[in-house]
């Protein structure tokens, strides 16, 4: 058995979703642009699950810009920004990327993994602080990242917040919200910016016009659909969390208590529910990756290129980890669909896999 | 037996791991992500670690890669640098295969429990009497095992190199045959972190060249260069030398002083070198043995003894910092840098 720990990477596709998507897939399948019936349909299904994303993010159906995922929602947030841009030094490098590449420069943030307010100068035209931070699953204060920059044009990449957090709530005060449907059981290939009232955005796919001018390309109706359906599952999420975060806590407690020299990272009690982030003393994450998907335990480094190679984490090297340690990294998250089993599978696995390498890198 | 193998996207080691599936091994590949520099291009760059991922898939074995980046700096790149600081010519391929493939790749391969590093080198390793020995390849014009004269008995106790008995041509028959999609790819050249610019474009952004001047052996100024750092011995051209004379040849290039020393064709010989860093594939030899002294080279008969390799006849120079192979017939007996 193949124990999935990497929802944080990508999460299974919730059965109801594909149900919703499949009628998309195979029997209908009009552009929703056209003017016959089959188009019209399609179009009423685009709008039903806008009005549905809308509604559970806290916006209006017309602030709501279906993207390709969660990439291309940061890179629009960002794309024709001017001016004083910043960013956390640990957000995504899909935020990460194009604010350094538009001049701007990025926040410090804790040893605990949440970004450092006080450090947002005063006078930024562009702040992107992201909801929750992908490899630690740290909640960001972004309440008091707008109160120190309010005449900034304030987004945040909620693409890891979404799964375990009301976005309605915690990030209606940010101007730009990035999501991504399969990081809460949609899926792939589809996401959405929310871009509020107001707030100009550049287009970077400019052609048919839909999304009001602001994302062209024919709509990936199937995707929009199953993304409309997993939000609305994700949404009655108390309990699910309640029960993730029971098992996340034994996860990384029986890992603290039966590994020697590991040592969680980010403060737990800012964390989302289903993220365990560790870091082992003299080991290499690339290598006990390797080890725990033999063992049939799929997990991540806290970061990879896209060559598959393991780089050292540059969140946790923001959080003050040298980079020795930083390469030792290992995040395991759970999901949805995740079992107790698979966290024993885990509990007893991860550390005969570490001791291991501990033995051979002596 | 349980394999690594690793695959650098070519259609050696994508072979390699066909003949060893073929054989009956757990197979594993993997691809050293090695330098992510402006070249981007051998055997470490993106497009190459997808066609190794893609032949991997084809054949139905696991891949992974390995960020040995790091290390490649530390152990490869930066010496390379130091070594053209101080006036030598180094090998890197061979630095190569003594840090990253050879000892932290197999350490590597060691600590997730693998039996067996393999790689698409084309050379051979044999089992005689209890004992290892390295060999070289069925198909001379290919052989590599000059650049693997570091591996000693422990090493090569747990390396296989498949495709050692095969010629290139039966390498890509066989590669074609399984419809690799690596069949009919170039093979890689010169060294593989260097690309835009040569070496020379490389080096200029890494260490400050010092002009020199070109003497010949009574210390007359004869020209001048303007980095004594690239200058190789026995370099022929490129020496700021007026021509119609006879042909001279770069004899020594002394840093400190910056100065070239220039030399008829008959000053080029020398009967001895010294040699340095020796390893040794099954404990010292000393003797009569074949001196490689390049990686192409023609091997030249020579006595090996006390760090002192007499040439059978007097033997072109041997620039510092080349790797100098020892070999008796086939047979790898080690190695050294000449000093």
């Amino acid at each position: 058995m193949t124990a999935y720990l990497d929802h944080a990477a990508t999460s299974p596709l919730r059965p109801e979703a594909l149900e919703a998507m499949l009628p998309w897939l195979a029997g209908r399948h009009g552009n929703s642009t056209g003017v016959h019936g089959p188009a019209r349909r399609a179009r009423q299904a685009v709008e039903e699950a806008r009005d549905e994303v809308a509604a559970l993010l806290g916006c209006s159906a017309r602030e709501v810009v279906f993207t390709s995922g969660g990439t291309e929602a940061d890179n629009l947030a960002v794309a024709g920004r001017t001016g004083s841009l910043v960013c956390s030094a640990i957000e995504h490098h899909a935020v990460l990327d194009p604010v350094v590449a538009a001049g701007g420069w990025t926040i410090p943030v804790s040893s605990e993994g949440a970004v450092e307010v006080d450090a947002i100068p005063p006078g930024a035209d562009f702040v992107s602080v992201m909801a929750v931070n992908n490899e630690t699953g740290v909640c960001q204060p972004l309440a008091a990242v707008r109160a120190a920059a309010p005449d900034a044009v304030f987004h945040t990449d909620a693409v890891q917040a979404a799964p375990w957090v009301d976005v309605a709530e915690v990030a209606a005060c940010a101007d730009l919200v990035s999501v991504s449907a399969h990081k809460f059981g949609g899926p792939q290939g589809v996401g959405a910016l929310i871009v509020r009232e107001g707030v100009p955005v550049t287009a970077l796919l400019r052609g048919g016009g839909q999304e009001r001018e602001r994302r062209s390309g024919t709509h990936n109706v199937a995707g929009i659909v199953g993304f409309a359906t997993a939000l609305r599952l994700a949404a009655d999420r108390a309990t699910a969390n309640e029960r993730l975060a029971l098992l996340r806590d034994r996860l990384v407690d029986g890992l603290v208590a039966s590994v020697p020299g590991t040592r969680e990272t980010g403060d737990r009690a800012r964390k989302v529910p289903g993220i365990c982030s560790l870091v082992f003393d003299g080991i290499e994450g690339e290598a006990l990756l390797v080890l725990l998907d033999r063992e049939g335990i799929a997990a991540s480094a806290a970061s990879s290129c896209a060559s598959g190679a393991v780089d050292p984490s540059h969140v946790l090297m923001a959080m003050g980890v040298d980079r020795a340690l930083a390469f030792g990294s290992l995040r395991l998250s759970l999901g949805w669909d995740t079992t107790e089993a698979e966290v024993d599978q885990a509990l007893a696995v991860v550390p005969a896999a570490v001791q291991q390498l501990r033995r051979h890198a002596a | 037996m349980n394999v690594l193998v690793a695959m650098s996207g070519g259609v050696d080691s994508s072979v390699a791991a066909a003949l060893l599936l073929e054989a009956g091994h757990d197979v594993t590949g993997v691809t050293m992500r090695l330098w992510g520099g402006e070249s981007d291009s051998g055997c470490c760059s993106v497009s190459d670690v997808d066609d190794a991922r893609r032949v991997a898939q084809q054949l139905g074995v696991d891949h992974f890669v390995f960020n040995f980046a790091d290390e490649f700096i530390a152990g490869v790149v930066e010496p390379y640098v130091a070594a053209h600081e101080a006036g030598l010519t180094p090998n890197p391929c061979v630095a190569c295969n003594h840090v990253i493939k050879f000892d932290r790749l197999f350490r590597r391969a060691e600590a997730l429990g693998f039996d067996a590093v393999a790689t698409g080198h084309h050379a051979r390793v044999v089992a005689e009497g209890g004992r290892w020995r390295l060999r070289r390849a069925a198909d001379g014009a290919k052989d590599q095992s000059y650049v693997l004269h570091m591996l000693d008995q422990a090493t090569l106790a747990r390396t296989l190199l498949p495709v050692g008995e095969l010629t290139k041509a039966e390498v890509r028959d066989r590669a074609a045959a399984l419809g690799l999609r690596t069949a009919a790819k170039p093979d890689s050249q010169e060294v593989c972190f260097i690309r835009k610019g040569g070496r020379q474009g490389f080096l200029a952004d890494r260490l400050a060249f010092t002009p020199g001047r070109v003497v010949d052996r009574a210390g007359e100024h004869l020209g001048d260069v303007p980095a004594v750092e690239l200058v190789t011995i026995g370099q022929r051209r490129g020496l700021g030398l007026e021509g119609g004379t006879a042909p001279r040849y770069a004899m020594s290039v002394d840093i400190a002083s910056a100065t070239v020393v220039v030399g008829g064709p008959e000053d080029l010989l020398v009967e001895s070198i010294a040699m340095g860093d020796l390893t040794w594939v099954d404990g010292p030899v000393r003797g009569d043995v074949l001196a490689q002294c390049s990686a192409h080279g023609v091997p030249r008969a020579a006595i090996f003894g006390d760090g002192t390799l007499q040439f059978a006849v007097p033997s072109r120079r041997v620039a510092p910092g080349q790797t100098v192979a020892l070999y008796r017939g086939d047979d790898v007996l080690g190695g050294g840098i000449a000093v």
